[in-house]
């Protein structure tokens, strides 16, 4: 990550402008931006792991970092519906506009779970596009990479060729390790979890892990006394084997339930950054599997 | 005898020897070739089932890939005519006042619109439609309606109106049509976006609560980390301080500039300087469109210096935040007030601070002051010096369950007139339809 250009370290210089420069919504996608492209691109940062992209507010140093972006890589599916359009309109800048090639959703190119059948804020902050959390799925990640690459060669043909053979090359290097994670994680199917928002429902979907309840009542609402209360009866029969929270969730709730049911916190990385195991999308899902093997029941 | 015998039989048996050995090499033979036979057997078996083993595995992988592009096709595409719908967004703000004597003008200031403590009692307050959407590859369009009750009156306002370029280089856009002013750091909030129940002091004073400018405006973004932003607008509506006239030179226009960016990861500021100048011809106060008072005609020069810090941990505003934010306004007025003579500077400030405590739970303080040096010669008029600054404290707490719906006690220090009262506020401001946005 050490050519990630952070917005918080950035002095008022102009922006290079040799490389490509990359706006990435979240870590995840500069990851990947770094796989795919390494010194060709120069990437601005919106969110670190410590921060819910869903919450993000379109702050002075967004809008200058997305002014002269060539290329937006988000999540899409509404996860930044409260910030990118004002940070968009705001940037004065028709490269990375919706429609243009500048303007990459990577929940365009995957499968998206949990769709609600009927939209209303009676269910919480529900996206209408489906959980926008993707990159816990190795295949999501395999599929984001085939359509970015085909999106960086469009706007920087002349660095195409090196794009696809690092493209190539990741892929590679990926389907061998998910193999590789998916026999390690074999024994972990079935595992029962608690999770504090459904931050991790793809890579339940992928190991087959089971998800018993969340701590938040409904999506995007806080956890409240009476709905832990509730969990705590609920699951008081039968502990889950643990609670996995992401780093920027409120940790309170977690560890008063943590306590009560005699069952640990699981401090997940859930994005690159997230601790300091978790520096690249490789590191990501090694930590993530071994936080999970460490508390199997 | 023994010999004799035994030699034959020697013979016998090497002769019966000898078949078996070659009875045994014939079988011996055989196996080998039974053995070799099935294990070819078995290795044609093996060779087909691991084609048919990657066959499978191609074919398990190629219907996985065609249930993907099929889910995928079917979550990203949904194609109906509401599907180009504008974004629709209701906001519900209103709430009980107690506002004691209440006041309508501020001593000092001509009176500029709809500003003052309200009425005591329950107000549904207003209703405010939003409309937003792209209107095509170069052009964003954005309309917001209040309905509001005025006296027994129900009355549609209409607060915005305005196209945006989103497809000019370089930075630059223009935007057209009724819009906020960017002068000034609170101007272009929506009222229900406020931290507090009403506008500061300043705002009613000098904008009556926010600057309309129907006209254009023109931006541009510098190339730079650091944001800075500078721009202008031409005014041809008569949003108070300027007046609407019939020429074709605006009445009024304004310059702003901002500065901001991040430090660390948990800070980030901006810095706000602004200037409008308007050319007043019979500006009349009043309230809800009565003309009462005195009209100025002549040159209105405000300028505004705006700070906001806004502080989380680690940039994560889920537990704990702070926001810092004040403005100070400048103005000066030379010309004829009521027929008399005039030139009179004004200023004031205001200086606030919200602190989230705890998730959903924010309690704010602000201190906010206007005072008029309109110099002598105007007794009698609504622009008399008051000899004296108005001045509030007020002191807020809101509870927001979700990021929709928020409930607000405030209480308010109100020092505006001579004799000083205590105003409470309880609001409910509620979001329907669209996200709202998440300006800074």
């Amino acid at each position: 990550m050490t050519r990630v250009i952070t917005v918080l370290l950035a002095l008022c210089l102009p922006l290079s402008a040799n490389a490509l420069n990359v706006f990435s919504c979240e870590p995840e996608w500069a990851a990947l931006m770094e796989e795919l492209a390494g010194d060709n691109v120069e990437i601005t940062l919106a969110t670190t792991a410590f921060q819910d992209p869903h919450m993000l507010q379109a702050r002075p140093s967004l809008i200058a970092g997305a002014r002269s972006a060539d290329l937006l890589v988000c999540t899409g599916a509404d996860l930044e519906v409260g910030w990118l359009p004002l940070l968009l309109r705001r940037a004065g800048n028709p490269e990375i506009q919706p429609g243009s090639p500048g303007n990459f959703m990577a929940a365009d190119y995957v499968r998206r779970i949990e769709i609600p059948t009927n939209v209303d804020r009676s269910q919480g902050d529900v996206h209408p596009q489906g959980n926008p959390h993707i990159h816990l799925h190795p295949r999501n990640i395999e599929r984001v990479a085939e359509a970015l690459v085909d999106r960086l060669a469009q706007l920087d043909a002349a660095n195409a060729d090196s794009y696809r053979a690092n493209a190539a090359a990741f892929l590679e290097r990926w389907s061998d390790a998910r193999d590789r994670w998916e026999e390690r994680a074999a024994p972990l199917a079935g595992m029962r979890l608690v999770s504090h928002h459904r931050s991790f429902s793809y890579l339940a979907d992928w190991l087959d892990l089971d998800i018993v309840a969340t701590l938040e009542p409904k999506p995007g609402i806080p956890a409240s006394g009476a709905q832990l209360s509730r969990l705590l009866e609920q699951l008081s029969p039968a502990p889950p084997a643990g609670i996995i929270r992401a780093p920027f969730e409120n940790e309170k709730p977690a560890h008063w339930l943590s306590d009560r049911l005699s069952i640990p916190v699981i401090e997940m990385a859930f994005t690159v950054g997230g601790n300091d195991e978790a520096t690249d999308l490789f590191g990501l899902y090694e930590q993530t599997i071994a936080m999970l093997e460490n508390y199997r029941e | 005898m023994l010999l004799t015998i035994g030699l034959p039989a020697a013979a016998a048996n090497a002769q019966a020897s000898g078949d078996e050995v070659a009875e045994l090499r014939q079988m011996i033979i055989e196996m080998r070739d039974d053995y070799e036979r099935r294990i070819s057997e078995l290795e044609a078996r093996l060779d087909s089932a691991e084609r048919e083993t990657s066959r499978a595995k191609r074919d398990a992988g190629e219907a996985y890939e065609l249930a993907e592009e099929t889910a995928i096709q079917q979550t990203s595409s949904s194609s109906s005519p509401n599907t180009f719908n504008p974004a629709i967004g209701v906001v519900l703000d209103g709430g009980f006042a107690d506002v004691g004597a209440g006041w309508e003008e501020i001593p000092g200031f001509q009176p500029a619109g709809e500003i003052g403590t309200g009425e005591t009692g329950f107000s549904p307050g207003e209703v405010e439609i939003n409309l937003k959407a792209s209107v095509d590859t170069r052009f964003f369009g954005n309309a917001t309606f209040a309905i509001v009750e005025e006296e027994g009156e129900v009355e549609l306002e209409f607060e915005e109106a305005w196209v945006q370029t989103t497809a000019l280089p370089a930075g630059f856009s223009v935007m057209g049509g009724r819009f906020f002013s960017e002068a000034g750091y609170l101007n272009d909030f929506h009222f229900h976006a406020d931290d507090f129940v009403d506008r500061p002091l300043p705002y009613q004073a000098f904008y009556g609560g926010r600057y309309t400018v129907d006209g254009i405006q023109a931006r541009w973004l510098a190339p730079t980390s650091l944001l800075f932003e500078i721009g202008t607008e031409l005014n041809w509506g008569g949003g108070f301080p300027a007046t609407g006239n019939a020429e074709t030179s605006p009445g009024a226009y304004s310059l702003f500039a901002k500065l901001g960016g991040d430090v660390g990861a948990s800070n980030s500021w901006q810095v706000g300087l602004s200037h409008v100048s308007a050319d007043a011809v019979d500006r009349a106060g009043g309230h809800a469109g009565e003309e009462e008072g005195g009209l100025f005609s002549g040159d209105s020069d405000l300028t505004i210096v705006d700070f906001v810090w806004k502080w989380a941990p680690l940039g994560n505003p889920t537990v704990n935040s702070f926001k810092l934010q004040g403005e100070y306004f400048m103005r000066s007025e030379d010309g004829r007030f009521a027929d008399l003579p005039y030139d009179g500077d004004q200023e004031g400030w205001y200086l606030q601070g919200v602190w989230q405590f705890a998730p959903m739970w924010r309690v704010g303080l602000r201190h906010d002051m206007v005072d008029a040096d309109n110099g002598p010669g105007l007794d009698g008029t609504e622009l008399e010096d008051p000899g004296r600054s108005s001045r509030r404290s007020s002191v807020m707490l809101d509870w927001s369950p979700s990021e929709f719906s928020r409930l607000r006690l405030q209480y308010t220090d109100d020092q505006v007139l001579e004799e000083s009262d205590s105003v409470w506020y309880l609001q409910y401001i509620m979001s329907i339809g669209a996200h709202g946005a998440h300006q800074f």
